[in-house]
């Protein structure tokens, strides 16, 4: 019964706290997209000449996102039936944003045009352990021309 | 080439994901370099993480750790490339891989060129 209690407080923190934290994070990944919306990422590049550009420097976005127990519960559920995890979907998104996002505004300060080459890198923190923290760490790399 | 000082006894090092440097022209390419490090989460930052995983969000303890990591990664890769005289490295790629839990390995490499 006792167990039972705290699974059911872990739950309802994971839900209240963890989408408070997601709402938040989705509002300033908005923002902060919006207003580094000047600066163009480029996937294009490595085979490509950049022919204006004269000075490069390398940028690195990295962020580590972890899941919420409640999300880690249902995502659970979802796996033993299948089908789309949409809880995990949206974790991953916002890493890749925040990542993305963190290279960017390195590269603004530094003054770059345009960020080319860029590549996203996704790894798995948790291990096999399935008791350990669900995290997920996605970084953005790319180079930044003047 | 030889009259003047290499670039690469300063700490001055180019380094993008391109294939080569604008502004610039590769002379010579001196091959593969890397650098990588297998870095372990420490007790506390673990015990803090495991907390955080209830509420869900950035654990700025890993995010901290890996970036700390990837830049003992990458300075290592430089020495490699300076020790061969290279000035720039092209074509830089990174990968990470979680060992087993709780130590993970950064991984970076590129080609090292020397260039005008």
């Amino acid at each position: 019964m006792e167990t039972l209690g705290i699974f059911f407080i872990l739950i309802l923190v994971g839900f209240f706290a963890g989408s408070h934290i997601e709402k938040k994070h989705l509002a300033d990944l908005h923002d902060r997209e919006y207003r580094t919306r000047q600066l163009p990422l480029i996937n294009i590049g490595a085979k490509t000449p950049i022919p204006e550009a004269d000075r490069a420097k390398l940028f690195v976005g990295s962020v580590v996102v972890s899941s919420d127990y409640f999300k880690t519960f249902v995502a659970s559920w979802m796996n033993f039936f299948g089908g789309r995890i949409t809880v995990y979907e949206t974790l991953v998104e916002r890493g890749r944003r925040e990542a993305m996002l963190r290279m960017k505004e390195d590269a603004i300060k530094w003054g770059a045009r345009q960020v080319v080459n860029v590549r996203l890198e996704t790894a798995e923190m948790g291990g096999q352990n399935p008791n350990g923290v669900v995290a997920v760490e996605i970084i953005a790399y790319g180079t930044g021309v003047q | 080439m030889n009259d003047r000082p290499t670039l690469s006894r300063s700490n001055r090092m180019l380094l993008t994901t391109l294939e080569g440097v604008p502004g610039h022209t590769i002379v010579q390419h001196l091959g593969l370099v890397q650098g990588s490090t297998v870095r372990a989460k420490n007790v506390g930052r673990d015990f803090v993480a495991g907390l955080k995983n209830l509420v869900g969000g950035e654990l700025k303890g890993y995010t901290e750790l890996l970036q700390e990591a990837r830049t003992e990664a990458t300075q290592r890769m430089m020495q490699e490339a300076s020790k061969q005289g290279a000035n720039a490295i092209v074509n830089i790629r990174f990968a990470t891989s979680s060992l087993t839990q709780g130590a993970a390995e950064l991984f970076v490499y590129g080609t090292a060129v020397q260039i005008d």
